[in-house]
């Protein structure tokens, strides 16, 4: 047996990372892992990761992990491709797992858009809405976040490898304050804060700075949409306030999408 | 291999660089007939959904252009809205987001000096490859990153996305000692960069030098990060406000991106050689002093040696966070009050890669009527084509793979950022 880093038939997996349409985050976050990255690059075989290296090496891949949405004609056949080619997709970040900020033009008239932002609308081609890998191809596991917790995605691919279910709660932010000992921003000083409906997973970020949380990581497991939209009605929020807060970086995810909607018909 | 003939480069996914994009080079014996820089990462239309949420969300919204440089985007945010607003921040608080920015200098300089754009001049593929033979400076490479990244985390909650800059200030204030604990860190890391000045002037440079427009802020005082006054080598002289009416952005075919030219003048240079060319006397003297045993004065007009002057403004950064943490102290309230009101407001902002421009127009209940986002690459496309259409010459008799190469290290020299261009990189070479 040779030392040495082999192409292939070194008993690594293979790993494809695949970006569509994102900012470049939730695929940073690895190289923010800058305690375990060296580590964690031991013990794959990066075979395509262009944000890091000029190897691109053709698939099948162990491993694919896919950052961003879908929004073209061209991205919802590549994704197809992609698919074919890995034995294990997942996704990373609230754009992969819900088409992501770009998603708040899937209430408006897109062409209208194009013709806001450039100049010569004729040479943009784009899909009317942005949407989640996962209404494309089967996926195998979801990561969320905008963007995605590091130590979640360490924790991700260190269950993957293992053969483990990854340890990734799906309880809510307020479990998170709980554990912090954060006294409630809501309760105790009338801050809306998206916490109660929110997947945990910043550790409670906003919170811990004054501020409501605006959900980053998306709806939780069970999430009461309707009584927190009650609560924000009791803070004095307008509908239009409180359909603006269920519409950002999760915004076409579907219990925030409805809630969105129902706040402005009730 | 003589050249004759048409060649073609082609870089179908250029690599390290954020976000997705072509190069594209076509050259008919030593001439180079055609360059593109093909940006094919899908437009993402942030201006046109701006509109109607209300400016205290435009920061966090606009953070998520790019995952890079977060603090860069919400700099102009606040800036611009704040501006329309008629505004004016706490003294403690305009300290604190020179510290905020100096955080995300350090953390995409180091990434991009050595996770990035060392490979290309050791002729490594990638880091991995890299750190089998320096293994040692990679670790420290990846702790001055983290250094940069922890000053992020203590004033904005986490490195990617923070969450407390707002307009007006900050949700929430660092204490002093938490500052403080920062400061063996940050020292370690002003070390770290001056070796980094060290070794990036030890690399093989191209001989290579154009001249450039350079474009960036300047502040009556300090090397400039969230203030200042636009200029250029080539006379401009303009308060943000006046930024649209001396700069254009053309949309061209082969790109998601809008192309930004000086009205009647053409393409120009924006980031780090920029800044140094134009902020010299401004830096710190032990930066100065870096710079200079590294032989860099200005102007530096050869573009590869960029790595070296990132390498200075690292310098720059980690000294300048150490002034701000040891003069802090804590602003009496995090913010002051923005009440709604109609206006419209302007800022330019000194990303790691260059300016950012952002106007925003509000509405008396806050709602953003109008956006406008520039990002740096969209300022640097236009200047990156022109130097490939030099460069590729000059590389007419080179085999077809190194040829590609270069060209690919020289658009790297530029530090793209690409999701940031199509609020959108991939290298073609063709020859007969």
């Amino acid at each position: 047996m040779s030392s040495k880093r082999k192409p292939k038939g070194n008993g690594k997996p293979r790993i494809g990372v695949f970006k569509f349409a994102s900012c470049d985050g939730c695929q940073l976050s690895l190289l923010d892992a800058e305690d375990e990255l060296l580590s964690v690059l031991g013990a794959v075989d990066i075979a395509y990761f262009p944000e890091a290296s000029r190897t691109m090496l053709p698939g099948p891949y162990d491993i694919g992990f896919v950052e961003g949405s879908i929004t073209t004609h061209h991205d919802a056949e590549r994704i197809q491709e992609v698919r074919r080619k890995c034995k294990m997709l997942i996704t990373l970040g609230a754009c992969a797992t819900a088409g992501g900020v770009q998603a708040l033009r899937n209430w408006k008239d897109v062409d209208e858009f194009i013709r806001v932002v450039y100049a010569t609308p004729q040479f943009i081609s784009t899909l009317k809405l942005s949407t989640p890998i996962a209404e494309h191809v089967p996926v195998d596991f979801e990561l969320r976040g905008c963007p995605i917790n590091k130590y979640q995605l360490i924790e991700l691919i260190t269950a993957t490898l293992a053969g483990r279910k990854p340890n990734i709660p799906t309880y809510s932010v307020c479990i998170e304050c709980k554990r912090r000992g954060n006294v409630c921003i809501d309760v105790a000083r009338g801050i809306a804060c998206l916490g109660p409906v929110t997947q945990a997973g910043c550790g409670a970020l906003c919170p811990s700075f004054d501020r409501g949380c605006f959900g980053c990581f998306g709806p939780m497991e069970s999430p009461n949409t309707a009584s927190l939209t009650e609560q924000f009605r009791i803070l004095g929020r307008t509908d239009d306030q409180i359909s603006r807060a269920f519409r950002n970086f999760n915004a076409w995810a579907w219990q925030f999408r409805r809630a969105s909607e129902e706040c402005k018909r009730t | 291999m003589t050249g004759r003939g048409t060649r073609t480069i082609k870089v179908d996914t250029l690599a390290r660089v954020e976000g997705e994009g072509a190069l594209f080079i076509k050259m008919a014996g030593d001439r180079v007939a055609d360059v593109k820089l093909k940006i094919y990462e899908p437009p993402r239309m942030f201006e046109a959904f701006l509109r109607g949420r209300h400016f205290l969300e435009a920061p966090d919204i606009t953070a998520r252009i790019c995952g890079i440089c977060p603090i860069a985007y919400q700099m102009s945010a606040v800036h611009a809205i704040e501006r329309a607003l008629g505004v004016r921040i706490d003294p403690a608080v305009r300290l604190l987001r020179r510290l905020f920015y100096c955080g995300e200098w350090i953390e995409s300089h180091a990434l991009h000096i050595y996770l990035l754009h060392a490979p290309d001049f050791l002729g490594y593929q990638d880091v991995i490859e890299m750190a089998k033979d320096h293994g040692a400076l990679v670790e420290k490479a990846l702790r001055l990153k983290k250094t940069g990244n922890r000053l992020v985390q203590v004033l904005g909650g986490r490195e990617i996305h923070p969450i407390s800059a707002v307009v007006g200030g900050f949700h929430k204030v660092p204490t002093k000692a938490q500052l403080l604990d920062l400061r063996d860190d940050l020292n370690w890391a002003l070390e770290m960069s001056l070796e980094t000045v060290r070794w990036t002037s030890t690399l093989q440079f191209p001989d290579f030098e154009q001249d450039y427009e350079f474009v960036a802020l300047r502040h009556a005082d300090e090397y400039p990060l969230n203030e200042g006054r636009l200029v250029s080598n080539h006379g401009l002289d303009i308060d943000a406000a006046e930024y649209e009416d001396r700069f254009v952005e053309l949309h061209v075919k082969h790109s998601n991106a809008l192309h930004s030219v000086v009205r009647g003048r053409g393409s120009y240079l924006v980031g780090p050689l920029a800044r140094f060319n134009l902020n010299f006397e401004k830096l710190p003297e032990i930066a100065r002093k870096a710079a200079a045993d590294a032989a860099l004065r200005p102007p530096v007009k050869n573009l590869f040696r960029s790595i070296a002057v990132r390498a200075v403004e690292l310098v720059f950064a980690c000294a300048e966070a150490l002034r701000i943490i040891s003069e802090y102290e804590p602003p009496a309230s995090p913010r002051v009050e923005t009440p709604n009101r109609r206006g419209v407001g302007q800022a330019i902002t000194e990303a790691p890669r260059g300016i950012l421009y952002h106007r925003y127009a509000v509405d008396e209940n806050g709602l953003i009527v109008a956006a406008k986002i520039v990002p740096p690459t969209s300022q640097n496309q236009r200047r990156i084509e022109d130097d490939l259409r030099e460069y590729a010459a000059h590389l007419a008799a080179w085999p077809i793979e190194e040829a590609t190469w270069k060209c690919e290290q020289a658009v790297r020299c530029y530090d793209p950022c690409i999701s940031c261009a199509t609020h959108s990189l991939k290298v073609v070479i063709e020859r007969d």
